[in-house]
């Protein structure tokens, strides 16, 4: 699809210098909130509200930073977000492995060994996808409850693993329709099983997929507010529990400037894997997840 | 282990498209496939489809703080007929869901288009456009209400520009605050569906659109008639996404609106929530759940039905 | 309830309480003292519990004025996990206790004379079926007005003691380059200012009827559609960056003398006690306009779910006793703005505003007009609250919305009762 322009007439050249101008001001639009947040995190309060939103900053200073990190008060503990870091590690890691592992072993048995019924079974596990999650709040609970896992990091990975696989199952299905049958068939004519065929033929040749299914995951569990707050203790709480914490929590003054550089600090980690791994994402959903 | 399975398909299941050819030990080759969906599909039925018949059964019951098992019948929902916030939410979620899908695949589409003329510093620009879908709604919440927030944000800063008689209150307006639900909500997505879409033109033979210009079709007429319809899928993958999200917007409304100002901009998530967990009413809660599922699956079983129909038969 | 679903419910949640978060010989306490004032005074509980040997389980959670605390409340009862302690009020205390969750503080209670130490109001609200559940930590009173003096100098005002004055001293100050009332539009921020036009309008037995008894002629009349045509003359007052603002935000707003007023119950108080002001120098209070003869409260509790360990129970017991422990009480009312729940300490380290605030609560609690706070659920079941707010918030933000259409959703969102 490149090389549509190619004649350098002064038409063309106009036109040129529009599509840059239109992809410029959309860039502005989305880089817009970004700014602000980061200008505000760097601020002293008094030119919050003295200055407006674009002004830059006069006397940058990381002290909202470090307090937004590890002094900021949630309630009685003052030790900022940084602490609730690991707790979002500790369930988003197991979690998105787990859940990967078995949207791609789904995915490839609904594709490559379809049955009678197997489309069924995918347009079932599909409807995963749209359940709103306040509906499965108190089932959950009671669950978790029964379960014995109640309050514990288990508990939410499994609350993610569980709502997850729909996404997961998804993007492997729509990848692996688009791999060739005639590899599969051959594999299997060698008498191959089920395992090998994926360990040999599928598998190495995923991996545009599953960074897309990584990502997506790692996204949606990172940012998960909801169940994160539902099913956690005081010492399990994600970093986006914290977030909101310390985001109503106030002294007097609101910080604008430490809740900028919390949000900042909190969303850091899936801002630097789509910074970094953006193009594997693009090239990964290229690659056959939106074929269908 | 996988030797130690009972060889239960002496029953002639059809095996699909692989299984004719399959080996001596095909029976339990073709049962593992199931094996592995297995605990899959209980998930599924157990932790989707069981906790959609348990809210259904709650909604049947006058159920309060907590569960309890005392029926009513079909009462919790003549009352939720009744009941005029119920309305303004569902309304909210029709104007909210389409708008929203709506945008998002129109200046997802020509972001992508535009992105794929050979531009400079592609990658860029689209990073930038990208990044909004890493951050979570609670994070673009508070930062599109101070954005939209008169006093602080768009408004004041281009009043102090000069231009006192520039109005952009939305937030405080009943009538308007939905729209700034959809704003932000595209912010956040649109640049997701244009990554979609310009994976899905990097997927398109050359040759095709070559041939369009050799015929003399003009530039528009080739993306509209000639590239688009190949795009379907992509379309297709992009509802499905933002489906999703419009229906679980929950924490957007939740930090940037609040569902204000009064309740103009609650959606029936939220209604739920409220009622369920704020207001100790269970019962009525678990009925405008199951409303709020049947609306939307009555909306996506058919897009979904003839979508994956009409691409396995064409 | 049946005692078949009580039953029923006990045995499902019984069945996984075998994994508690707290450990023995501490308590888990779920609450949203979250802003500077309140974690502080909360803290001093915290270290009385530690001074004798108990361990502290903060679990805060803010936001949404304890909605998202009530949410995980909800998921921790369902999943047989419920926290030691939680902060529960009003008739919510009883909700809780109808469903058997709840552990008795007799002992204590009795131990320490709660009977005679706590005025009759409140100890009501503690208890269940005539056992104690729960604890008072304070009282607050929400028909306050709270003022900048700044400002009032400056638009050349006084502090209004009727709904005209207030009109008339808004004018003058929006005139001065002020905004007269400072508001954030969030539903119970509505109903807090809503309830106290209403008390000023038309008294606290029209209150009672209307707010308390919920008596469809007085929703539905001319009294209740003259208190909402009140109500929303207060919007000329308010500014237009208020959509969604925090209370302590609007509280701040006060205190940088960018506003003159505010109506809010006396927590606003712990915001200017943190900034370093001194009631009646740096800041006013008085009782919302036309409202000095009654008193709205609003009373903190901490509700002790039933625990099956015997040091946990202890430890719960302690944390009953120490709520009410003369040290806690004074530290964290002082903190937090409102006044002791046990009315026999001595007042002398509190600011004016409080022992006025003491002296109308003892006072109307005998004459009358001491009434319940609708707008935080004091007064009627959080199903009817939803529903009243849901018409105060919807008429207030609606500007072609007739009073007399927001008296008749009144009385059906009353009516709209449960089964």
């Amino acid at each position: 699809m490149a090389n549509v322009i190619r004649r350098q007439t002064p038409a063309a050249r106009l036109g040129r210098g529009l599509l840059y101008g239109v992809l410029i001001l959309a860039a502005l639009f989305y880089i817009l909130p970004l700014v602000v947040m980061l200008m505000t995190s760097v601020k002293p309060l008094s030119e919050i509200s003295a200055g407006s939103l674009l002004s830059f900053p006069q006397n940058p200073t990381f002290a909202p930073w470090t307090k937004a990190w590890g002094e900021a008060c949630t309630g009685m503990r003052c030790d900022g977000v940084g602490g609730y870091f690991w707790n979002s590690f500790a369930i988003v890691i197991p979690a998105v492995l787990i859940s990967t592992t078995i949207g791609a072993l789904n995915g490839y048995a609904l594709t490559k060994w379809r049955f009678k019924g197997s489309e069924l079974v995918f347009a079932l596990m599909l409807f995963g996808c749209f359940i709103p999650f306040q509906v499965v709040l108190l089932p959950m609970a009671q669950t978790l409850g029964w379960l014995g896992i109640s309050s514990s990091r288990a508990g939410l990975i499994l609350v993610h693993v569980v709502f997850g696989i729909a996404f997961t199952t998804l993007f492997f299905r729509n990848f692996y329709v688009g791999i060739p049958n005639e590899l599969v068939s051959a594999a299997k004519l060698d008498g191959a099983g089920f395992f090998r065929i994926f360990w040999r033929i599928l598998l190495p040749v995923s991996a545009p997929i599953i960074v897309v299914s990584v990502i997506w995951q790692f996204t949606q569990i990172w940012n998960d507010f909801l169940f994160g707050v539902a099913f956690s203790a005081h010492n399990t709480q994600p970093v986006t529990v914290a977030l909101n914490n310390l985001v109503n929590t106030s002294t007097g003054v609101r910080e604008y400037n430490v809740d900028m550089a919390a949000a900042m600090i909190a969303a850091l980690p899936t801002l630097v894997v789509y910074v970094l791994a953006g193009k594997y994402f693009v090239r990964g959903l290229t690659a056959g997840s939106v074929k269908g | 282990m996988r030797d130690s399975l009972p060889m239960k398909n002496t029953s002639a299941t059809p095996l699909g498209a692989g299984a004719k050819r399959s080996t001596p030990s095909g029976g339990l080759q073709a049962w593992l496939p199931r094996l592995v969906l297995a605990p899959s599909v209980a998930i599924s039925l157990f932790f989707v489809y069981g906790f959609m018949l348990w809210t259904f059964v709650l909604s049947l019951t006058s159920s309060r703080m907590l569960p309890s098992y005392d029926f009513v019948g079909f009462g919790q929902y003549s009352r939720l007929m009744a009941n005029e916030r119920w309305w303004v939410a569902s309304t909210n979620l029709m104007i909210f869901g389409v708008l929203f899908v709506l945008i998002c695949l129109v200046i997802g589409s020509l972001l992508a288009i535009l992105l794929d003329q050979k531009i400079r510093q592609e990658g860029a620009l689209r990073t930038i456009y990208l990044y909004p879908m890493a951050l979570s709604f609670i994070v673009t919440g508070v930062v599109w209400k101070w954005l939209l927030n008169p006093q602080l944000g768009i408004q004041a800063m281009v009043q102090g520009w000069g231009f006192e008689s520039f109005r952009f209150d939305w937030i405080t307006n009943p009538d308007m605050a939905i729209y700034t639900l959809v704003i932000a909500a595209v912010w956040q997505a649109s640049g997701f569906v244009m990554a979609l879409f310009l994976a899905g033109l990097r997927g398109i033979d050359d040759s095709i659109v070559k041939a369009a210009q050799l015929d003399g079709a003009s530039l528009p007429r080739i993306y509209w008639r000639v590239v688009m319809p190949c795009l379907r899928p992509v379309v297709f993958s992009a509802v499905m996404i933002l489906a999703h999200i419009a229906i679980k917007s929950f924490d957007l409304v939740v930090a940037l609106t609040g569902g204000g100002p009064g309740y103009a901009t609650d959606l029936p998530a939220t209604f739920m929530y409220a009622h369920a967990f704020t207001r100790a009413q269970i019962g009525l809660g678990s009925a405008s759940a199951m409303l709020m599922l049947g609306g939307v699956l009555a909306i996506l079983i058919p897009y979904l039905y003839s979508e994956l129909r009409s691409r396995k038969h064409g | 309830m049946s005692t078949f679903k009580k039953t029923t419910l006990v045995l499902a949640l019984a069945g996984a309480s075998l994994a508690s978060t707290a450990q023995a010989n501490e308590v888990e306490v779920l609450h949203w003292w979250t802003s500077g004032g309140e974690a502080r005074a909360a803290n001093v509980l915290k270290e009385l519990m530690e001074a004798e040997g108990y361990g502290w389980q903060d679990f805060a959670v803010a936001g949404g004025g304890g909605e998202t605390a009530m949410t995980v409340l909800k998921s921790r009862a369902m999943s047989g996990n419920p926290p030691s302690a939680a902060q529960i009020k009003g008739p919510e205390i009883q909700e809780w206790g109808e469903l058997g969750l709840l552990g008795d503080l007799n002992g204590v209670a009795e131990a320490e004379g709660w009977d005679e130490l706590l005025p009759e109001v409140v100890a009501d609200i503690m208890r269940h079926d005539g056992q104690y559940v729960a604890v008072p930590v304070n009282v607050h009173r929400v028909n306050w007005l709270w003022a900048n003096p700044e400002v009032l100098e400056a638009a050349g005002v006084e502090m209004p003691t009727t709904l005209d004055e207030l009109f008339e001293a808004g004018e003058a100050i929006r005139e001065a380059g002020f905004v007269p009332l400072a508001h954030g539009g969030q539903a119970w921020q509505d109903a807090t200012v809503f309830e106290s036009v209403l008390l000023g309008g038309q008294g606290s037995e029209f209150y009672q009827q209307a707010l308390v008894d919920l008596d469809p002629e007085a929703l539905g009349g001319e009294q209740m559609i003259d208190a909402l045509e009140d109500f929303k003359r207060m919007r000329e007052l308010m500014d237009e960056g208020m959509s969604g603002r925090d209370w302590n935000i609007a509280t701040a707003m006060v205190i940088e003398g960018v506003a003159g007023f505010q109506l809010m119950g006396d927590w606003a108080k712990g915001e200017f006690t943190a900034a370093g002001l001194t009631a009646g120098e740096d800041y006013l209070c008085a009782a919302a306009p036309g409202t000095e003869d009654a008193f709205t409260f609003n009373i903190d509790s901490l509700a002790m779910f039933r625990v099956t360990d015997d040091e946990e129970r202890e430890a719960q017991q302690a944390l009953a006793r120490l709520v009410l422990e003369p040290t806690f009480q004074e530290a964290f009312n002082l903190a937090k703005g409102s006044i002791p729940a046990r009315p026999d300490l001595d007042m002398s380290e509190f600011d004016n505003c409080a022992q006025q605030s003491l002296a109308d609560f003892q006072r109307t609690a005998e004459e009358g007009g001491l009434v319940p706070s609708m707008a935080h659920g004091m007064a009627v079941r959080a199903d009817i609250q939803g529903a009243i707010f849901d018409v105060v918030t919807n008429y207030f933000n609606d500007a072609d919305m007739p009073a007399e259409e927001a008296a008749e959703r009144m009385v059906s969102a009353a009516e709209a009762a449960t089964f």
